[in-house]
């Protein structure tokens, strides 16, 4: 393993917890669309990118889990931690509503993953290193597909456009948070500000694509980083932990 | 050419076991068969992704909720070839969807059964897959060749699900007393709906025979369900499980299970409509097609207009 002299232990350990319930979260907002998506095929993909995100999920818990000791495991992790405990963007946990906030929501993050794995590919930490390498193939085509659909339905019909628009409008407030480093991130030594650079000029394109406006928001909401989340994360968490918590040392 | 001759060519064929393409001519009623049993198949597979989709969310660990969406996506995966090849016959797959809307087209009535436990996605992959397979088997050598074809691809992706399936049931069996419990349960509430999944008893079958003669079937469906039967049961054993008929016994002299009567009123009930989930189902499906409608045209327009732009530059 690379040294790790720049970056304490915990930090490194939040900020896998970070990205990883960040990718867990995503992951099942879209799986709740299984079955369900306005056509076969889109239910196909979306459910494709569930599962890639649960795998980068694994991928990142299973890490932690060995920084951690203790028996912890990816389950452990994602199993028995408490709302306050989890670290991912509360961009992530928003419901999906329809497919115009699916879309978006999995566009702006997908993004973001994008332009951060291209960094963490560079990371002094091998094991980071080599996930994000791993992972920044399947982000590449969810960035493609989520910005497709976006472009779509901004261009298609009036009602698409107006939905895009609503869900631009109501999750705009959520983008800034994505951009505020917490403490454990700002150890891990990664340029934000790039990031967020073209972040932004590629929301804007695909933006202009779309036929829609995009303001920028002085404003966010945040605190999922460190453990402030929304109303919805409790019933998330309530439903994916189920079993877990009744059948306490079960193995399943 | 006259009638005659072409039905002559077409027995030829299948007496010969020469595939039937979709260009090939064939009988009206070999061509509404086909439609009605692939379209069929292709809806189970569909509204089969419901009863499983229930657990995504409170699946037990990251690896079984893996497994388990990677499941569903085949399923759906599974029905778009079969789609494809009903389309080879001269239907749309909206006029195919529009008829499972409407109630028209049937779909396999396992599905109308509800998940209660985690168990029950043990269950369905190992006893519902498991039906699926032994009849679906039978299928790769189905007369007409698209079908056969994406049998063949299909088979391959339901015996991993099989076995994923009984993985489930396996660890829960050396389990906790409530995990042991709650495995004889869902083999106890799935088996019976399993086995009717063979459809109804051969001399109440009103397609079997016709489709016998043009191949389309290969076995009739108490063929089928002994094979079934037989398999089970001796897999039950590894769980040290037991199946919830008093009257299932190994009979030396067929070299099979005898097996206890199914209830065929709950079978015909169910596929009239009165099973505990049949509104559920066919209301989720709807539901999501209505809700989709405004994307599907957006996708339309947005296509339309690219294809203008394109011709005008």
């Amino acid at each position: 393993m690379a040294s790790t002299t720049t970056v304490s232990k915990e930090d490194k350990i939040n900020y896998l917890l970070y990205i990883a319930d960040t990718a867990l979260i995503l992951s099942h907002r879209n799986s709740e669309w299984c079955g369900h998506a306005p056509v076969l095929e889109q239910d196909i993909a979306l459910t494709n990118i569930a599962l890639d995100l649960l795998g980068q999920a694994r991928n990142f818990y299973q890490y932690a889990a060995e920084l951690i000791g203790n028996n912890a495991t990816e389950d452990s992790l994602a199993y028995l931690r408490l709302e306050h405990e989890y670290k991912n963007l509360l961009l992530a946990e928003q419901p999906n509503e329809d497919w115009a906030y699916t879309v978006l929501r999995q566009f702006y993050i997908s993004t973001f993953l994008f332009y951060l794995y291209q960094q963490l590919q560079q990371n002094e930490d091998e094991q980071v290193a080599a996930i994000a390498a791993k992972s920044i193939k399947e982000v590449a085509y969810h960035v493609r597909w989520s910005g497709e659909w976006v472009i779509r339905l901004g261009d298609g019909t009036k009602e698409s456009n107006q939905r895009m628009q609503q869900a631009l409008d109501f999750l705009k407030d959520y983008t800034g948070e994505v951009f505020i480093a917490a403490n454990y991130e700002q150890a891990m030594q990664i340029d934000m500000a790039t990031i967020q650079k073209k972040w932004e000029e590629k929301v804007a394109a695909v933006l202009n694509e779309a036929m829609l406006s995009f303001s920028t928001n002085n404003f966010s909401h945040t605190g999922g980083k460190t453990g402030k989340h929304t109303e919805h994360l409790g019933y998330i968490l309530t439903e994916m932990q189920y079993l877990q918590r009744t059948y306490p040392n079960a193995t399943w | 050419m006259e009638l005659k001759k072409l039905e002559e060519i077409f027995q030829y064929k299948i007496d010969n076991e020469i595939k039937i393409e979709p260009k090939d001519w064939m009988p009206e009623a070999y061509r509404k068969t086909n439609i009605r049993q692939i379209s069929q198949h292709a809806h189970s597979e569909v509204v089969g992704m419901l009863p499983e989709g229930n657990w995504i969310t409170r699946a037990p660990s990251l690896k079984r909720k893996a497994i388990l969406l990677a499941k569903i996506q085949d399923e759906a995966g599974h029905g778009l070839y079969l789609y494809s090849a009903a389309e080879t016959l001269g239907i749309s797959r909206d006029e195919m969807i529009d008829q499972l809307h409407s109630g028209k087209a049937k779909y396999s009535s396992i599905f109308n059964y509800p998940t209660l436990t985690w168990a029950d996605m043990g269950a369905i992959g190992w006893l519902v897959d498991g039906a699926a397979i032994v009849n679906q088997v039978m299928l790769t050598r189905t007369s007409y060749a698209p079908y056969s074809r994406g049998m063949v691809r299909i088979c391959k992706e339901e015996s991993f699900h099989q076995r994923q399936g009984f993985d489930i049931l396996y660890v829960l069996s050396k389990g906790t007393k409530e995990q042991q419990a709650m495995c004889q349960d869902a083999i106890n509430r799935w088996w019976w709906p399993s086995l009717m999944m063979f459809g109804p008893t051969d001399s109440e079958s009103a397609n079997t025979e016709q489709s016998m003669k043009w191949k389309i079937k290969r076995k009739t469906n108490d063929e089928l369900r002994q094979q079934f039967v037989d398999m089970i049961a001796e897999q039950v054993k590894v769980l040290g499980m037991t199946l919830p008929d008093p009257d299932l016994k190994w009979n030396e002299k067929t070299s099979s299970y005898d097996f206890g009567a199914i209830n065929w009123d709950e079978f015909w009930n169910v596929v009239k409509g009165n099973g505990p989930c049949n509104k559920q189902r066919l209301n989720a499906r709807r539901k999501a097609h209505e809700n989709g409608a405004w994307v599907r045209e957006a996708a339309l327009a947005h296509a339309r207009k690219q294809k203008e732009k394109n011709k005008a530059a």
